[in-house]
This record gives structure tokens, sequence and C-alpha cells, in this order.
């Protein structure tokens, strides 16, 4: 029996690679305004 | 660094410096608790460990180990942290790419537990004039540098007490946006009260997201988010607000709301929003100083986390049942999401992103307003000196700028808190708010576990 599932890949150590172009939502002005959660919003380069 | 949990019997483990997340068998999630304490050894399982480990048969334990020696060698467990270096060299020239523009200081409601002090921030309650508004869009313009993408969030307050003033600067912006190559987006908060057809229809054609304010049950919603009469909001926001929903296809916008220590139960407040249509919510924990009654404080910690698994599982069900709803702090994209460098500099506050406050002057955002000791410079007043010191020691801030933040396995999703809560709470903008990380990290895995109970529902 297969003991590991692996849901997705090395999401963070590809990012790097990109360099990071800035033109991404603040996260502040999705919805929140007093908290932060970066890692639901989307990365402007994927469509 | 690993982050092991478990979530309704599925066990999770969380690689966090690759961002991988991995649901396994007892078997293998001991072996990595063990690994994760005890460090990654390149050869099977010895004695010592099948002695601790006894409560499983050894060929599970061999097997486990050959999964998660193949994920160490791939780099999706147990990697090491590579972004330390990143994080003190991004941000270097930051350059300012979203504003909070306070079109109207003023409100017409009386919430209880309002952070901007009922619409006034601290002052006096004014409008924006209409030559700040377009001076807000001269200032983003010309600090913008090679940005494409501006955001502009109307806020208040009460934006539609000004909403002229919100016409005239979406439509200076616009104006602009060809000669300067810029694309401008627009969002706008509101309570709902002054909202009509003619509203809403420039709405859709011009925001790309609304935030629209409402706590949930009408007895909830109606305690705290009162008119000035003392009356509840509720009855006139609702029909609105289902209204502007459906017209933007349920899509692009967000019901947004506060829970405090008077509704601890706000999975109910959450379920009310998704039962009233809304398929976009979001509910926060308030923020709020631990001597205020309707602060939460740390004993509520276990009833609020209690909250969340029922909210997470009413999420999943409603979701396998084809009946689903997003819920902001539940919504996390595995596979791709932000990269690292947002994930390490976080909201931008006080750097990429600034408040403007309706007289001009110029603050780390909308939380900051009002508050001298970090007022930044006035969009009018070009001559006086741009506070790039203040910029500058907020573009320093990341995960890595935060002790607290150094051993924590939430790091990547959270881009270590709320730098205006650190403020408040600690007068450090490197010292997260506590209770705020607490209910953060719970969140997350409440997130990630929906991701894995829905990935198996789909096999």
């Amino acid at each position: 029996m297969k003991q590991v599932k692996t849901l997705n890949g090395k999401v963070l150590t590809k990012s790097v690679a990109g360099g990071g172009c800035g033109e991404c939502q603040t996260s502040c002005q999705s919805a929140c305004k007093t908290s932060c959660t970066v890692a639901n919003q989307k990365c402007e380069n994927i469509k | 660094m690993v982050h092991c949990f478990t979530w309704e019997g599925t066990h999770i483990v969380v690689d966090v410096y690759s961002g991988a997340v991995h649901i396994m068998e007892p078997a293998a999630y001991a072996l990595t608790e063990y690994y994760a304490a005890h460090g990654w050894e390149d050869t099977p399982p010895q004695e010592t460990v099948l002695a601790e480990l006894n409560a499983f048969a050894p060929q599970d334990l061999a097997q486990a180990y050959e999964e998660l020696k193949e994920l160490v060698e791939q780099g999706l467990l147990f990697t090491p942290d590579a972004y330390a270096e990143i994080a003190k060299n991004y941000h270097n020239q930051p350059v300012v790419k979203a504003l909070c523009i306070h079109i109207a200081h003023d409100c017409n409601l009386r919430c209880a537990y309002c952070f901007a002090d009922e619409g006034a921030f601290g002052g006096t309650r004014e409008l924006m004039p209409e030559e700040v508004g377009k001076a807000a869009i001269d200032f983003v313009i010309a600090r913008s540098g090679n940005r494409r993408n501006i955001e502009i969030d109307f806020f208040g307050g009460e934006p539609l007490m000004n909403f002229d003033v919100v016409k005239s600067t979406v439509a200076y912006a616009r104006s602009r946006e060809q000669e300067t190559g810029k694309r401008f987006r627009f969002t706008i908060t509101t309570n709902g009260m002054l909202l009509t057809d003619d509203i809403m229809e420039y709405i859709n054609e011009n925001m790309v997201n609304v935030v629209l304010s409402i706590d949930g049950r009408k007895e909830v919603n109606d305690r705290v988010r009162c008119r000035v009469d003392g009356s509840g909001s509720y009855d006139k926001i609702v029909p609105k607000f289902q209204k502007l929903a459906e017209s933007r296809g349920q899509d692009n916008y967000y019901v947004r709301g506060t829970f405090t220590r008077h509704n601890l139960d706000f999975a109910q407040d959450v379920l009310h929003l998704a039962d009233l249509g809304f398929k976009q919510t979001s509910v926060e924990p308030v923020v709020a100083p631990f001597d205020v009654d309707y602060a939460l404080q740390y004993e509520d910690i276990p009833k609020i986390y209690e909250q969340y698994d029922i909210l997470a599982k009413e999420y999943i069900r409603r979701r396998k049942e084809g009946k689903g709803f997003n819920f902001f702090h539940f919504m996390v994209d595995l596979d791709q999401g932000p990269c690292v460098y947002k994930r390490l500099s976080g909201c931008g506050s006080g750097s990429e992103y600034l408040a403007v406050a309706p007289n001009g002057d110029i603050y780390p955002c909308h939380q900051f307003v009002g508050n001298e000791e970090f007022r930044m410079g006035n969009v009018l007043k070009q001559e006086e000196p741009f506070r790039r010191d203040i910029s500058e020691t907020f573009a320093s801030c990341n995960v890595y700028s935060k002790p607290a933040c150094r051993d924590c396995w939430a790091k990547f999703y959270c881009s270590g808190g709320c730098p205006a809560n650190a403020q408040q709470f600690n007068g450090d903008l490197n010292k997260p708010y506590d209770l705020g990380c607490e209910l953060q990290r719970k969140r997350i895995e409440c997130a990630i576990a929906i991701k894995a109970a829905l990935a198996e529902e789909e096999e």
C-alpha cells in the first residue's frame, strides 16, 4: 500500500526563478483590510 | 522544516520551504514526525527508529522510508531554506503600486468595533476634495516606476458618501492610462446603505472588485453595525447586496464581515451569508485591544478553532454536493499561488501600498491613517519631502526580519502578518500580533485540509 500521496509540487522553489515581477494584486486590497493572507492571491503571470 | 497535523483522521505534512503538501498513511506520518524531530537520515530506519515506532509493521516503515527518501531527493520533503538571501536583497527600490484612497472620513453607520473611529480616523469628519483624488493619481503614477498595474481602493468611512469624487478620480485615472502606459484597477469597500441601481451599474462597469460589509446573521450584524439612531442595517443592505452580487455573476466581490467575542459561533454567520446566496464570503476576527468587551482573548482560541473546523467540514460537504461557496481564508492555491517574493514581503504596506487621507496626507496603510508618527507626506505638497525613511523601514520587513516567524511553518502563507497589527499591539513592525498568528495558523490548516479532502474525493 502506497504510504504517501503528494498533492502538489515544489511551488515555492520553482517560483524563485521568476524573480518577482511585482505586478500582482496587493493582498490587503482584495478583502481583508485587517489581516494578512497572501497564499490565496493569484500570480499575475499565470492565466 | 515540516509541519505535521491531523485533521478529521487525515495525516497531512506541509514541507515549508518547497510548498509541497503530502497526505500520509500512519506509518509514513510517524516516520516523518520522527525525522522532523531527529533530522533526516540517509539510511533506512535502524533498530532505534524501529523500536520507537514499534506500533507499525517493519515492512510498512521500510516502504514509507523509500517513499520519503524519494521525496527528499526530489526536493519535496525536508527541503532546506533557500530564501534568506533573497529576502535581504528584495525590495531595494520600492515603487508604489497600490493606494487606499480615503474618499470619505465620514460614515452613516456607527459600528462599535470600527478601527476607523466611525469614519473620522481620530480626526474631523471630512470628504476628500476632487483635487486631492486627482493628486493621488498623479502621485502613484509618478512613483510606480515600471509597474504597469496600479490598484486603487476607495475606502472610508463610507465611500458612497462622496461618490462624485470616486467618479471624478476614476475618470481622471482613466484619462492618464494611455499616456503613461499604466492600467488602473479599481475596487471599493462599502456598507451598502447608499447603494442604488445607478451606483451598482457604475461599480459593475468600473470596479474589478467590491467589498460589501455585513457581519452575518441579522442579530449579529445589527448589534454592531448600527445606524446613527441605533437601528440595525441588515434589512436595508441584504437585498441590495444580493442584487449587486447577482449582477456581477456571483464573482469579483466579497461580502465581508467581522466576528467579535459577541459571536464566537461565527461559523453560523458565514453559513448564513452562504444561505443568503452569496458565493464569495469573508468573515474575519476583530482586531481590538484586549481591554474592550468585544475583543478576542487567548481563552477564546479553542472555541474559535472549533468554529473553523465546523465551517471547514460544512464547506467540504457543500462543495461535494455542488453547493459550494468561497470563504476568503480557506482559499489557497497549492499548485500556483503567489511567488516566493510575494510571500516574503506580504502586503507591501508603507512601500508598495500606501493610504491617502481626505486632506492628502500619506500613510503606510489605511490602518495608520491619523497616526502622525507615520505621516509620510502629502499628495498636494510636492515641495514637502516624502518620508523615504518610513518607506524603507516597512520595505525591510519580511518573514526573515521577524524573529517570531523564524520557526513558524505558516510564514509563507501569511507573509509575516499584518504590520499595522504588530505596531498596534507590540509597538514594533517586526513583532507580529500573536493572537492573530494563532488564528491564522488554524485557518491555513483548515484551508490545506479542505484541499486534501477534496483531492481524496476526486479519486
